[in-house]
């Protein structure tokens, strides 16, 4: 994504084999340890799921991680992300533009410099393959796709972009993300211009002679910032971070819960190839003026759910207690005296933020209304559930001195 | 008294043929930040290794194992209010329920504080 790494691979459409490589450690690694991180296996990579011990000021955790996230500024690494870029012949970023639009239903030659989009790699089914970042960084452009399906990804753009379009993996990037309410006056005493920047615009900036590409975006519902990053300067970046008082870092527990109550969904658990736009309540990612035109990968089955709704939706649920309900448990309605089966859960857990349980589920259209009254199965138990409106928790992005 | 340790990283504490159980140490900071917890009403039989009660972080929820067979005679409804008790003080205030053992030959496949001390090291 950034135009200034040092390594970078070149994808060339002889390249894809769809072999995926060992278990790599991520530039931050040492770094996670040094801070107390509990590693786990996640996405190919031995990644933070939280943090305890000394060196995190608030004492750690995935509740103390959230807390921190909502009311000051945390360091997220998600280097396990991929970064991407496209170009076209002799670096001409339109005709990069004009060839992802055949595989994204949003407009990407539309994008001017330094603006970003959420997108959604969809298959010729219209199921979603992955959901991602595009941007134009005026030198290419730039994809942030999932760490989970990023060879997938690489393999499908590959095989679909014309040969003349430059896919560029920027392996050796790590990709940090400071998040909080506090995030941009914390990331303006090393990167004062950075702090200019509003919801989803990036740039090019520089810190202590190392060129770093930063975005206002992130996945928590806060305001903040992701920064790519040549790997190998990443840890010295990290500290300079974290010395500052009001950051500190949290794993991939608390960016999950955080995830949650912004309402936003998780790829591989609220979002697979078994899912489309439609359904999934994403269609502000199919931009109005390509619904008529098409000229995108899933384009015919996506304009039917459209225009004849879909048999399921994505909802958000709020339950009373604090038993949560999880990741497939089934939903049911009691329908003309019958217990009936009609969604299933998604992504759920217990809100820090709301002190009650949360959930993500996918129901029948019928019972997706605001306010409907369904009930969970969790274990032996029904949990009395009712269909929220999404976020749970509002999104607190800055989109100028000006604005709201 | 007593305390012994299962590998699912329960303790018991017996005294005659009265225990109390709850969750490791060990257990508590794998689990992390501890939101809710279901403990087994009074009267309830237990079976040596049967579900007992349930423990949910924020993550992820998790069973609670019975290390012997018996009747619950006591919940401890302090987790329903202040479920962190398990994070805080999971070997002493944060106790899971008490029963009365059927069979107390059931102790002898437990470990010791010492053995179990040597089995968490080994885990790591």
């Amino acid at each position: 994504m950034t135009d200034t790494a040092p390594d970078q691979t070149d994808i060339d459409p002889g390249d894809i084999t769809g072999d995926e490589p060992e278990v790599e450690t991520l530039p931050l690694d040492a770094w996670h340890r040094r801070m107390g991180g509990r590693m786990v296996s996640f996405a190919g990579y031995d990644m933070p799921i939280q943090y305890s011990g000394e060196a995190v000021g608030h004492g750690g955790g995935i509740v103390a991680e959230h807390e921190w996230t909502r009311n000051s500024a945390s360091l997220f690494d998600v280097s396990h992300m991929g970064q991407l870029g496209l170009v076209g012949p002799d670096g001409d970023v339109a005709a990069a533009a004009v060839a992802l639009e055949a595989l994204v239903p949003g407009n990407v030659t539309a994008l001017k410099p330094g603006r970003m989009r959420y997108s959604l790699l969809l298959n010729e089914d219209g199921g979603i393959l992955d959901d991602l970042i595009i941007t134009n960084t005026g030198k290419s452009i730039g994809i942030v796709v999932n760490g989970a399906v990023k060879w997938d990804d690489i393999a499908h753009l590959r095989e679909h972009l014309p040969d003349e379009i430059t896919l560029t993996h920027y392996a050796e990037n790590a990709l940090i993300a400071l998040q909080g309410p506090k995030a941009g006056e914390a990331l303006a005493t090393l990167v004062p211009d950075a702090a200019e920047l509003t919801f989803m615009t990036a740039g090019q900036f520089e810190w202590a002679g190392i060129p770093l590409w930063i975005s206002r975006a992130g996945y928590t519902g806060e305001d903040g910032f992701e920064i790519a990053i040549p790997g190998e300067h990443t840890e010295k970046l990290a500290d300079a971070l974290v010395a500052d008082e009001r950051v500190e870092p949290a794993g991939l527990g608390a960016r999950d819960s955080l995830r949650l109550e912004a309402g936003l969904p998780l790829y591989g658990h609220d979002l697979t190839t078994e899912i489309d736009p439609v359904s999934a309540d994403l269609t502000f990612a199919l931009t109005k003026s390509r619904r008529e035109s098409g000229g995108w990968m899933g384009h015919a089955p996506n304009a039917s759910r459209l225009a004849d709704g879909t048999p399921t939706r994505r909802v958000g649920l709020v339950l009373e207690g604090r038993m949560s309900a999880r990741e497939g448990a089934e939903v049911f309605a009691d329908i003309n005296g019958t217990d009936t089966q009609v969604g299933e859960v998604t992504s759920g857990g217990f809100s820090p933020t709301l002190g009650h349980p949360i959930a993500m589920a996918y129901v029948a259209a019928d019972h997706a209304e605001l306010g409907t009254e369904l009930q969970i199965a969790v274990r032996n138990k029904r949990l009395p559930a009712r269909i929220a409106p999404m976020p749970f928790v509002a999104h607190r992005y800055y989109r100028g001195k000006d604005a709201k | 008294m007593s305390r012994y340790f299962t590998e699912e990283h329960e303790w018991i504490d017996v005294e005659g043929d009265s225990a109390t159980v709850g969750i490791t140490d060990y257990a508590q900071e794998q689990l992390g930040d501890i939101v809710f917890v279901e403990v087994p009403d009074s009267g309830t039989m237990l079976d040596k290794g049967g579900d007992a009660a349930v423990v949910e972080s924020v993550k992820a929820a998790s069973d609670v194992y019975s290390p012997v067979s018996g009747e619950v005679t006591e919940g401890n409804d302090a987790l329903e209010e202040d479920p962190a008790l398990v994070n805080t003080s999971p070997e002493e205030e944060g106790w899971f329920f008490k029963l009365t053992l059927s069979d107390k030959d059931e102790l002898q496949g437990l470990m010791n504080g010492k053995a179990y001390a040597a089995y968490v090291d080994g885990l790591d």
